[in-house]
């Protein structure tokens, strides 16, 4: 029994691993700038899930003790890593479109990144 | 055998974090440079725990949840001001 878990919690590493490599290359090899969001916020975010996976097998089995941190963490991360991707994506269209390069927006008439804020005071209060 | 995984993981995340750097260096624009230092924060979690792990203590995982939160707050306040040009408005 003790060898099973040992083989999964390998597996675990592996896969984690593998996953962590791959979306570093990923972020090197693609081209185009949102494709390139894809990499780094998947494959990376799937690689730490493996190893925190691995640990929290592994204090359950050899250390004989339910461990909670890797939850907090993965929990965080599964929740943080969509928000960042959606902040640099914004940022890649504010920075590369104009309103005439984007389609168009709906409803809402013109897309979030170019709208002004409302009641805007430019320059000093009088 | 988990020695021999661990050291794989060790040599993969290390590994990532390498061509992260390059990309930080390399990158073409400043959203691409956020990305990658997004990504080597992630990755710097990865083998905290990683070495969490190969030494059996557990002092690392709030170092590790120290660094998420320390990561998230400031890529976001980075694209915020990238957006806004500032961050709180």
């Amino acid at each position: 029994m003790e060898l099973f878990f040992d083989i999964v919690i390998a597996g675990f590493l592996v896969i984690g691993g593998v996953f962590g490599i791959v979306g570093s290359f990923g972020l090197l090899k693609l081209n185009d700038r949102m494709s390139r969001l894809h990499a780094p916020t998947k494959a990376t975010t799937l690689g730490v899930g493996g190893v925190l996976l691995a640990s929290m097998t592994h204090a359950a089995v050899h250390e004989h003790h339910l461990s909670v941190h890797e939850l907090m963490i993965t929990l965080f991360l599964f929740l943080t890593a969509p928000i960042t991707a959606n902040f640099i994506a914004k940022v890649h269209i504010h920075r590369h479109d104009t309103p005439d390069s984007l389609p168009d927006a709906g409803e809402d008439k013109i897309w979030a990144t170019h709208k002004k804020p409302e009641n805007e005071v430019i320059g000093p209060e009088v | 055998m988990i020695e021999t995984a661990a050291i794989f993981a060790f040599v993969c995340f290390a590994l990532s974090l390498l061509m992260n750097l390059w990309k930080v260096v390399s990158a073409e624009d400043v959203a691409d440079r956020i990305l990658a230092l997004d990504t080597m924060f992630i990755n710097a979690i990865a083998l905290m725990v990683l070495y969490g792990l190969a030494l059996g203590t557990e002092i690392f995982f709030e170092a590790a949840m120290i660094i998420a939160m320390l990561g998230f707050v400031s890529t976001v306040a980075y694209a915020r001001f990238m957006l806004r040009g500032n961050i709180i408005e």
